[in-house]
């Protein structure tokens, strides 16, 4: 069952639905992306949900996602399709002698053979897919180039088989860290969408959502805090994903209050550095108010 | 079709030469793109409008800021032409200076401010230019802004001998503030501009403008694009200058691998690939404060460079020098290996004054044999030595065992020469140039990859 939205308000109620809570332009790209069928290269710090969003776009449309993980020296055969070479050998031992080469050669190069990497299962699948190519500024240029025949035509060249083309419209989402600049080329294929980290009542309404039985003032007094450690020259500021951590570890401990002791306790949640730990409780741990004597 | 839909068509084509013209590509691609996006949405909100034409247009946060800045300026000065020339004006605010109560009126403002969403701002502007601006208009908007804020008593800072119930006894959110001054700016442009009944010149962005809250990482994107446009030369140059297959190495792997089609007999020869001659750079520069402002640009030179040469030793200076190659080779990170060379690298010392002396004796003692005609060593620094000796000998026999020496000085040519600056001794041994924007960057990549005589 597929989900064909009509709207904007539509995709960004069904986002809700399926526990994503979309920002105005996340939502409105997101329609252009099913609608128009353009790529949609999402940009943005660590963990502000850009995989999630991917995920969230697929339940919401009923589609399956397919998961392309990019890396340094990731080539085509990992990525788009590979010849099953093992099954080819046994293919041709158990031949009998008399068997022509031609015949052998047009049966060794058929779909059996094939091994679908996630591009081509993309490509190829019957039903309409929500393809992720994550992080894509992992891998290098020659790669950037070889994307650009797929997402502007839809279709992958195989010498031996001929053109796959698609049968359906995947809506595909590129990812970046930002760590290295992307080709003009590539951007140009694309629809934009930078996503940043979220404003502290948007935040707020995450955090909410997650864990809905955390008291409202803890939670806000979360969202607050999470904000001024971001302000904070950190190695690696806190994502919306440590703030959810957060938030569970601190139900969990069953806390009524951010005081400097539940700070202090449970910071390794939200700063994974140590240089980065120092700062933060010089910074930030002190501003918050002193532990209550039991 | 009607006329008018021919019209907007037209205004967004003019719209994208608009950005052009502040220096961002947009293709045509792009441009069709954001037509068959607009189809789709709800013309009547204005953001689903900005956010429509921005994801097909503006395709980094750098574009975006630039693209926003634009945006404003552009539709703007649309409807405010269209109003002229169907001679439309707004209706006049009914509230004179002597008619309210100043001071109730500041409170509401202020926490009107505290509360308020995008489209209240409008009007506050409005009564705001009502009660204080028409008196004693300055002509400058910038001057007007600024005095009807003073006038309204907004402060960021708190206030504390106002009422506590008071907003501004806490003093205002910053944003807040900066929004309402924009919104008083384009509310008194728009009022000179019913006056006059004619547009100003358009303004062009200034690179503050267009600078990211946030420092200077945006120049860091523009110098990685001028050194990887360097790298290219380089490159293609090797290619040029070196002898045609004079001679080539036999790959022992490759042949044995080809010679596996043909039955164990090497038919084919493989040879070794020919690697481009990779320059080896030397890379100086001054982290002293005298070259504070300079120094992040340099040390986003350097980050870049790194980035594309391998073969390439880096060195901070103040008063001594300090190897900082292996930093730059750890962090990738911009903003991580300046804050590592600030704490690492031990050149912060206790003077804080450079030394080119010592730094030249310091150089030459650490890779003196290293130096060979196919170096090239950069030195980026104000050539200000503070009054001590500046040793023009030792860095004559540094540039007498390197190929090539240049020197990226980040002062106008104006000031050379003048005060502590020796940078006319130098520049007899070297070529210097000055350097302080990315364009001055460019002019001299093009210097550094000018095939040599030689």
């Amino acid at each position: 069952m597929s989900t064909d939205p009509n709207s904007v308000e539509e995709v960004a109620a069904g986002l809700r639905g399926v526990g994503y809570l979309p920002g105005d332009s996340t939502a409105l790209v997101s329609f252009l992306a099913a609608k128009l069928g353009k790529p949609v290269l999402v940009e943005g710090p660590a963990g502000v949900g850009k995989t999630e969003l991917a995920k969230a776009l697929a339940k919401y449309l009923g589609r399956e996602l397919v998961r392309l993980q990019c890396y340094e020296g990731l080539d085509e055969a990992k990525a788009l399709y590979e010849w099953n070479y093992r099954k080819q050998l046994l293919r041709i031992q158990t031949e009998s002698g008399d068997t022509g080469w031609d015949a052998v050669q047009d049966d060794i190069f058929g779909e059996q053979f094939l091994l679908a990497r996630p591009l081509l299962t993309a490509i190829a699948s019957p039903e309409p897919v929500v393809l992720l190519i994550d992080e894509i500024d992992k891998t290098d240029q020659e790669f950037e180039a070889m994307l650009l025949e797929l997402l502007s035509d839809f279709q992958i060249t195989i010498p031996e088989l001929g053109r796959v083309e698609a049968r359906t419209h995947p809506v595909v989402l590129l990812t970046s860290n930002n760590s290295r600049e992307l080709t003009e080329a590539l951007k140009r294929r694309c629809l934009y969408l930078w996503l940043d980290y979220p404003d502290p009542e948007h935040e707020l309404e995450i955090v909410r959502m997650h864990s809905p039985e955390l008291p409202e003032t803890v939670a806000r007094k979360l969202v607050e805090v999470v904000q001024l450690v971001r302000e904070l020259d950190l190695k690696k500021p806190p994502s919306i994903a440590e703030s959810i951590d957060w938030a569970r570890a601190l139900l969990l401990l069953g806390a009524t209050q951010i005081d400097q002791t539940v700070f202090r306790e449970t910071m390794s949640v939200i700063v994974k550095h140590r240089t980065d730990l120092d700062t933060v409780a010089e910074r930030v741990g002190v501003r918050l108010e002193p532990a209550q004597a039991a | 079709m009607s006329t008018e839909e021919l019209e907007f068509d037209g205004q967004l084509v003019a719209f994208a030469e608009d950005l052009r013209s502040e220096g961002m590509a947009v293709g045509t691609s792009e441009l069709l793109d954001a037509f068959s996006a607009l189809e789709l949405v709800n013309w009547a909100s204005p953001s689903q409008f900005r956010e429509t034409l921005a994801a097909t247009i503006a395709k980094s946060p750098e574009d975006r800021r630039r693209f926003d800045l634009v945006f404003e300026r552009f539709f703007f000065r649309a409807s405010e032409l269209q109003a002229v020339r169907l001679d439309v004006s707004e209706p006049q605010s009914r509230v004179s200076g002597d008619e309210v109560d100043l001071d109730e009126l500041r409170r509401q403002i202020a926490r009107a401010l505290e509360e308020g969403g995008e489209s209240d701002l409008r009007d506050l502007a409005r009564l705001a230019i009502a009660a204080f601006g028409k008196a004693q208009g300055s002509g400058v908007l910038g001057v007007d802004v600024q005095r009807i804020r003073r006038a309204l008593g907004l402060r960021t800072e708190p206030q504390p001998d106002l009422p506590l119930d008071d907003p501004r006894h806490d003093g205002i959110d910053r944003d807040q503030l900066r929004r309402f001054e924009q919104a008083l700016r384009r509310e008194l442009e728009r009022n000179q501009i019913e006056r006059n009944r004619s547009l100003p010149p358009k303004r062009a962005l200034t690179d503050l403008d267009r600078s990211l809250p946030g420092g200077p990482v945006q120049d860091l994107a523009a110098v990685h694009r001028v050194v990887a446009q360097l790298r290219r030369r380089l490159a293609s140059q090797g290619h040029e200058l070196r002898g045609h297959s004079r001679h080539a190495h036999v790959d022992v792997r490759a042949t044995m691998r080809a010679s596996l089609q043909t039955g164990g007999v090497p038919v084919e020869l493989k040879y070794r690939p020919r690697r481009p001659r990779r320059p080896e750079l030397f890379v100086l520069c001054d982290v002293s404060t005298s070259v504070t402002s300079a120094s992040t640009f340099f040390l986003s030179i350097l980050h870049a460079l790194h980035d594309v040469f391998r073969k390439q030793r880096s060195f901070v200076f103040i008063e001594r020098i300090s190897e900082v190659t292996e930093v730059f080779q750890r962090e990738r990170d911009f903003r991580s290996a300046a804050a590592a060379i600030s704490r690492d690298a031990g050149v912060a010392d206790v003077s804080g004054y450079t030394d080119y002396g010592r730094v030249w004796s310091e150089f030459l003692a650490e890779i003196e044999d290293e130096l060979h005609p196919r170096a090239t060593v950069i030195v980026l620094g104000d050539a200000r030595t503070n009054g001590r000796p500046p040793r023009e000998d030792l860095f004559a026999a540094i540039t007498a065992k390197a190929g090539r020496t240049f020197w990226l000085n980040p002062e106008p040519r104006l000031y050379w020469n003048y005060g502590d600056s020796v940078i006319a001794a130098y520049e007899q041994h070297c070529r210097a140039f000055e350097c302080w924007r990315t364009d001055q960057l460019e002019e001299f990549v093009k210097a550094l990859t000018r095939p040599t005589a030689s």
